[in-house]
């Protein structure tokens, strides 16, 4: 794979529905060697931590109503929180290119469907996504 | 752990597969909404637990399904929750990634600038979900801003703030 192909596939699958990276694995195994070559990459990529994470499951199983865990976890939940809320700030000051709004209309109607109003996925979206779609094909 | 809920697992994250636009991340509130509030596979506050020790787990985001799965139905919980959430998204990206030096001109890019604004509003709400979980007192708001401004202004690996964050909890001033 080209560094050009990477970088394609790499913004391919940020459209992609589901995880972003296993996605991109599946491709780049895809392209080396076939549906044998992806099943490897998907393996090999979340093989090890399922390994891992079911080992913590067990762990927080187990101990996870200890006052000191729980007081760690609080603080991480807090922190990661704000990760995911800065990485997502990062990615939306392109929207703010769009001189009409739609584009950021159309990312708080999806917050407010799925952040506030707490509908189910499917249905937002089965709304949402030709909407948006309708809307960047009408404007091209 | 019955088989029905087993089943009930691979049925919720194959559908969430599918939805997910942008990454697993993109979907936590539909997987609160699922495990807590629809099928009381675990507490609220289990649930930010879960999402708390994915983000420290090395590994893709994915990973908290594998949690959820666990925390439901034990290791073939955490298996079938993995394989449903990966399964439908992962033949999709096959097929498309085969077909995808087809895919250009301006249908496939205005496609793509339609999809960009949902998975920036679906990461916001999975923040700001999860940001509501977490913020039991003044002191968790604050470490929430103060990592999100952290994150966006500068480059800093947010193990260390996860490090500081988890040390101010077991200090107890969180």
């Amino acid at each position: 794979m080209t560094g050009d192909e990477f970088n394609a596939s790499y913004a391919l699958c940020q459209f992609l529905p589901g995880p972003n990276v296993v996605n991109l694995s599946v491709i780049f195994g895809g392209r080396i060697r076939g549906p044998l070559g992806s099943v490897v990459a998907l393996i090999g990529l979340i093989g090890p931590p399922f390994i891992i994470v079911s080992a913590i499951g067990f762990i927080y199983a187990r101990f996870g109503e200890i006052a000191a865990l729980q007081r760690m976890l609080m603080g991480i939940a807090a922190a990661a929180a704000g990760l995911v809320l800065g990485t997502c700030a990062k990615m939306a000051l392109p929207l703010f290119r769009d001189r009409l709004g739609l584009a950021p209309a159309m990312a708080l109607l999806t917050f407010a469907a799925i952040g506030v109003m707490r509908w189910p996925l499917h249905w937002s979206l089965a709304v949402l996504v030709p909407l948006s779609i309708a809307v960047a094909w009408v404007r091209r | 752990m019955s088989d029905s809920t087993l089943a009930r697992l691979a049925g919720h994250f194959a559908l969430m597969s599918l939805f997910a636009i942008g990454g697993a991340n993109s979907a936590l509130p539909e997987m609160q909404r699922v495990a807590v509030e629809l099928e009381h596979w675990m507490t609220a506050r289990q649930f930010t637990d879960v999402f708390a020790l994915a983000q420290v787990t090395p590994g893709p985001n994915v990973i908290v399904v594998t949690l959820i799965g666990y925390q439901a139905a034990g290791l073939m919980g955490a298996l079938v929750a993995t394989l449903a959430m990966c399964g439908p998204s992962c033949l999709f990206a096959f097929y498309v990634g085969r077909i995808s030096d087809r895919l250009q001109g301006a249908r496939w890019s205005a496609t793509q600038q339609g999809l960009l604004p949902i998975s920036i509003g679906l990461i916001a709400a999975s923040g700001f979900v999860v940001a509501t979980a977490a913020a039991h007192n003044v002191a968790a708001v604050l470490v929430t801003l103060a990592t999100a401004l952290l994150c966006f202004t500068t480059r800093l690996n947010p193990l260390w703030i996860f490090a500081m964050a988890a040390l101010m909890g077991l200090a107890d001033l969180l």
